[in-house]
Order: structure tokens, then C-alpha cells, then sequence
């Protein structure tokens, strides 16, 4: 039996799964947390649909009347642009009887015709079809009773788009809070914006989504875990740890509502832009040129921060923005508690120079995704935290105690990081219905 | 390779391109990924060669200098791809998994000058800690059938499932 089943008071139990005890210096999650669907119903009810969450970049819908279907915390989305290029995001089921409307991936469309009985939208929601006089009355047609459903909130920061199931949530840039500054650092590495490259990559993770979320945050595991990746970094001369390598960036901010990121010197090559032997003399000047201009714009400090460190964000719950040898955009939902979907993106300068496009790309491969060097080593320790919760009954906690005793700010490779995740998620999960 | 059985005696010559011959090549290749014989395998790939894994539903004409795949190996990155899998610290195949490559449907479509592009149908099994992956989809290749042994010059495997549920490709697939 549960915890969460055992108590009258669940948000008592949700409560009890987080133990923090700073003069001992001890932080340590309860497995069931992972592992329960309890647990996970009530993450449902009391994150995903009060969160703001990441629904898409601007530039996946450049055009008027392009359109895009995606999941978002559980429901099926069409997410848009309509003929005055204005952005929308509806519920995709149809408001006759329920069908998706949309069921293509991606488009351009000038309307939405559902094909089950033929009811069909405009792209901006309204009901379109004119059906003979007698079989539809004044609601119809002017009511907004046949409008596709938008979902309650849709906000945007930077071209990142979110939407909120929760009519009251706070504004978004509230919500985002320190999280802002940091979005700037990538939004701003191009004067002509930033946009999607392609179609991402999606795929499945045996485990429980917050392992995610803790991992895309924890260089903790970096050296253990992806030693061979550090490896192939040798061997093709992709390693820089010498000369522009600045261990003093080395931090970790604590950014609110849950939000926290780690910066560090990049021991690896950044098309923004850190040169690596590997790329040949040829992109040399390309990349010393977009150097320049960073520092040019932003000045010396904020400019080579841009060009230089990397950074890992978790925006809470499920939006991952990793500024590293590339960068990914990357949101992830439990299917199950031990089963998660995850489409990860790569964000690149619009107008980049297409030697450089090509790097970028190169560079996103050689560690993440489902085929990179580290990404899969990734995914094996989560599924097999996730496969030691078995003996969750015997042996039933978590620690991410490390850099507790620290006096002064933590460290990136601490794991101060999840700890702001983890108490933002007791704060939502004891909240009030 | 195994110079005392019949294949690869076909194999150890070059010249003409018949089906035969491909589907003989294939399944040498598919029996060296089975065996995980993989720094043999990377050795039937010329110098130069390319191995892609490009994204599902994206079409033929994708490239990876515009588009983000799931692998886009150069030689030296296949290399590297190959070296790194034999390591104890590439903890997703370690304990390694159990494979088994299908290989069927094989097509000559076009032999220029002695370079065919041959299509097949595939379907790879990754057996692992009670869990059973199948990747399914067509290898597309460019093999240079003038080179003694055959070599080949690239490689995109295009997947047919709409997401990658088995989640990683820790595998040659
Ligand atoms: S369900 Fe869409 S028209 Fe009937
Ligand atoms: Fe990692």
C-alpha cells in the first residue's frame, strides 16, 4: 500500500517525501515519488495544470496559417498562426463530437475542416461551415458554442512560447522570474532571432520525468557518466580545457518558482562562439568574427559569458534550455510513472552561415539525443534509478544532499539545483485543490 | 572476415554488381552486427563514408546540414562511434545487448560506373534486461563495388516508426 493511499491527507504525505534537514545537512526524496501513479495523478492536477508549460518557438510557425500539432501536459494541442499572423493554441477536438480536427503533424492552412461530419474553423477558431437554414441555430453561427476550445492562457517570452490550463496562474514573465535573464543569454546570440532547426527528435525514456529533470541540471554525473564522450572529445581534438577555460564561472543560480540553472567554463567547442581545433582553420575567422560581435554588443564580460560558459536551465516543471556545445530546447511528460515522452529541439541563429549551421548540427549530435555520445548514457541511469526503486520498500530514499556543509555559493556539480526543483515541487503538491 | 567460407570469397572481389552479390554483402554486414564484430563492420566503410540516422517523417532529400538527425557520423565520428561502444563505460551497452539484424527487400537502384545504390527493407531486434526494442525502416546505401573487397561509401538508415520508442539508438541499427 502507498503512503499516499495509507493517509487521510495526501498533501501531508506529499509533504513527508521531501526531508530537509540543514543542520545535518541532509536533502532526501522518498522513491515513491518516482514511482507511485498516485503520486503521479496528483502531479497532474497540481502541476502540469497550474504551470506554465512550454508549448513551442515562434519560428516553428513562421508564416500566417501555419499550423503544428503537439502534446502539452496531456492534452492535444494545434498550435498557430492565423491569417493576421496572430499566435493561437486550441484544444484539438472537435466541438461537435470530439474528434482531433487537425491530425497532421505540421502545414499551412487557411482553415481546419473536421472530417468526420465536415464541421469546419477558421484558423482563428471560428466556426466556418454554413450549413442549410434549419439545422443549426443563432449559437452556432454567432454564439462561439461550434469555436474550436482555446486553451485558457497563452503567453510568450522571447518567441518561447507557454501556455497555463489555470485562468488565474500568474502572468508569465512573473512566473519565469530570474529565468528571464537567462533566456536572454541564448535569445540574444543573434540579432535576427533564434529559431528552431528542423523537426527535432522525439523519443522514450523508461523512468519517471523528474529524473529528467533532476539530470539535465546535475553536472555532478558529467565526468562518471560520460567519460567516454570526454574520450572522443581527445581523440578528435575537440578538447579545450587550456587557454579561455574559466573554472571561476563556474555557479549555480537559484532562479525561483522552482527555475535554477549551472554555468560553467565549456570544456568543448560553442558555434557562439569557442573555436575547437576539430572545426579545421577554415571556420576560425567565422567564429573569432561572431566572438567579436557579441562582445561588440554586449561588452566584454557579458559578451564572452555568451560566447564562453555553458549553462543547463530547468524552467519548472518540464522545460529544459541547455546552452552547450549546442543548443537544446528540450520538454518532457510522464505517460506513465515510469515512462516519459520527450522531443528535444535544436535552437540555432536565423540566417546563420551555413558552414556554421552545419557545425552547430554536428556539434548538437556528437553528445545529445537518442544517437549522441551521451544522451544514451544518460538514459541508461535513469531507467536504472528507475529500476532500483523496486527495493524502494527496503532501501526508500533519495539523497541530493551534496555542497550542503558549503559555506558560501554552491558549486554547478552541488546539487543545490534540484534542490530548488524538488522544494517548489512540495510547495505545488501540498498547495490547496 | 572468414576467408574460407563461400560469401566471402564473393566478397573478396570486386567488379560486377549483381543482387546475388548485394544481398551476400548485407547479410555479411547484418552477421558482424548480430556479432557485435562492429570494428569489422566499420571496416567495410571506405574512407570518406557517412552513416545517418536522419528524423522520422522528414522525407528522402533531409540533410544534415540543415536539419537535425539522430546521427550524422562522418568517418572520423564513426570511427569514434565504434571505439567508444567497445568501452565498459558505454554503460548503454553495458551488460551489452543481444541483436539481431533482418535484412530483406533488397533492390539495385541505380550502378553507375561500377557505384550501386541499393535500397532493403530492415527490421533489428535489441534484446536487453527483459526488454525487447524493434527498430524498423530501409537502409539506403552507396557501395563501391570496384573497390576489392567491396566498400561502402554511405549509409542512412530511415526509420519508419513516427518517435523512437525504444528510446535510444545505442545500437548499429
Ligand atoms: S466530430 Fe467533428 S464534425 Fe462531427
Ligand atoms: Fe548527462
Amino acid at each position: 500500500m502507498s503512503i499516499v493511499a495509507a493517509l487521510p491527507d495526501s498533501s501531508g504525505a506529499y509533504a513527508g517525501m521531501i526531508r530537509e534537514d540543514r543542520e545535518r545537512h541532509l536533502f532526501r526524496v522518498a522513491r515513491q515519488a518516482f514511482t507511485d501513479e498516485a503520486v503521479l495523478e496528483a502531479e497532474r492536477r497540481q502541476i502540469f495544470d497550474r504551470c506554465w508549460l512550454y508549448i513551442g518557438h515562434g519560428s516553428e510557425i513562421a508564416g500566417n496559417c501555419d499550423f503544428l500539432t503537439r502534446s502539452v501536459g496531456g492534452r492535444e494541442l494545434i498550435f498557430n498562426r492565423d491569417r493576421g499572423g496572430a499566435v493561437h493554441a486550441f484544444l484539438n477536438t472537435c466541438p461537435h463530437r470530439g474528434a482531433t480536427v487537425v491530425r497532421e503533424s505540421k502545414g499551412n492552412a487557411l482553415s481546419f475542416r473536421c472530417f468526420y461530419h465536415g464541421w469546419s474553423f477558421n484558423v482563428n477558431g471560428r466556426f466556418a461551415s454554413r450549413f442549410e437554414e434549419g439545422n443549426y441555430g443563432k449559437d452556432h453561427y454567432d454564439g462561439g458554442c461550434a469555436d474550436l476550445v482555446q486553451v485558457p492562457r497563452l503567453e510568450s517570452y522571447r518567441d518561447f512560447w507557454f501556455i497555463n490550463f489555470d485562468r488565474n496562474a500568474v502572468p508569465l514573465p512573473d512566473y519565469l522570474a530570474q529565468a528571464k535573464e537567462f533566456i536572454d543569454l541564448v535569445a540574444d546570440q543573434a540579432e535576427a532571432g533564434m529559431e528552431i532547426i528542423g523537426s527535432g527528435q522525439q523519443y522514450i525514456i523508461k523512468a519517471n520525468w523528474k529524473l529528467l529533470a533532476e539530470n539535465s541540471v546535475d553536472a555532478f554525473h558529467g565526468l562518471p557518466t560520460h567519460s567516454t564522450y570526454f574520450d572522443y572529445l581527445q581523440n578528435v581534438g575537440s578538447l579545450r580545457m587550456g587557454k579561455g577555460f574559466d573554472a571561476s564561472a563556474n555557479r549555480m543560480t537559484d532562479l525561483g518558482n522552482g527555475h535554477a540553472v549551472i554555468e560553467y567554463g565549456s570544456p568543448w567547442g560553442r558555434p557562439i562562439a569557442r573555436w575547437v581545433p576539430a572545426w579545421g582553420e577554415e571556420t576560425r575567422d567565422v567564429v573569432q568574427r561572431l566572438r567579436q560581435g557579441l562582445i561588440r554588443r554586449f561588452g566584454e564580460v557579458r559578451g564572452l559569458r555568451m560566447a564562453e560558459t555553458s549553462r543547463n536551465m530547468i524552467i519548472f516543471p518540464n522545460l529544459v534550455i541547455n546552452d552547450i556545445m549546442a543548443i537544446t530546447v528540450r520538454t518532457f511528460y510522464p505517460e506513465a510513472a515510469d515512462r516519459m515522452a520527450v522531443s528535444a529541439w535544436a535552437l540555432g541563429p536565423c540566417g546563420e552561415d551555413a558552414a556554421l549551421r552545419k557545425l552547430r548540427l554536428f556539434n548538437f549530435l556528437e553528445f545529445l539525443g537518442p544517437g549522441g555520445f551521451a544522451t544514451p548514457d544518460d538514459q541508461e541511469a535513469l531507467e536504472n534509478c528507475q529500476r532500483g526503486y523496486r527495493n524502494m520498500r527496503e532501501a526508500g530514499w533519495n539523497d541530493i544532499s551534496k555542497g550542503m556543509p558549503r559555506a558560501g555559493a554552491p558549486r554547478n556539480d552541488d546539487e543545490e539545483q534540484m534542490r530548488c526543483f524538488w522544494r517548489e515541487w512540495r510547495r505545488r503538491m501540498t498547495a490547496a485543490a | 572476415m572468414n576467408a574460407d567460407s563461400p560469401i566471402a570469397d564473393d566478397l573478396a572481389m570486386s567488379g560486377s554488381c549483381t543482387r546475388a552479390k548485394v544481398e551476400n554483402f548485407l547479410y555479411h554486414e547484418a552477421a558482424l552486427l548480430d556479432g557485435w564484430r562492429i570494428e569489422e563492420w566499420f571496416a567495410l566503410f571506405a574512407e570518406g563514408a557517412t552513416y545517418e540516422v536522419p528524423p522520422t517523417g522528414d522525407g528522402d532529400e533531409t540533410d544534415p546540414a540543415t536539419s537535425l538527425f539522430y546521427i550524422a557520423d562522418d568517418y572520423v565520428r564513426l570511427r569514434e562511434r565504434v571505439t567508444r561502444l567497445l568501452k565498459k563505460d558505454a554503460h548503454s551497452e553495458f551488460p551489452r545487448s543481444r541483436q539481431r539484424h533482418m535484412v530483406s527487400n533488397v533492390r539495385v537502384t541505380a550502378l553507375v560506373d561500377g557505384v550501386a545504390d541499393v535500397a532493403c527493407n530492415f527490421v533489428t531486434y535489441r534484446a536487453r534486461r527483459g526488454v525487447v526494442d524493434t527498430y524498423y525502416g530501409q537502409h539506403l546505401y552507396r557501395i563501391d563495388c570496384n573497390a576489392a573487397p567491396w566498400r561502402i561509401r554511405s549509409k542512412r538508415s530511415v526509420l519508419d516508426m513516427d518517435m523512437l520508442y525504444p528510446g535510444k539508438l545505442s545500437i548499429i541499427i
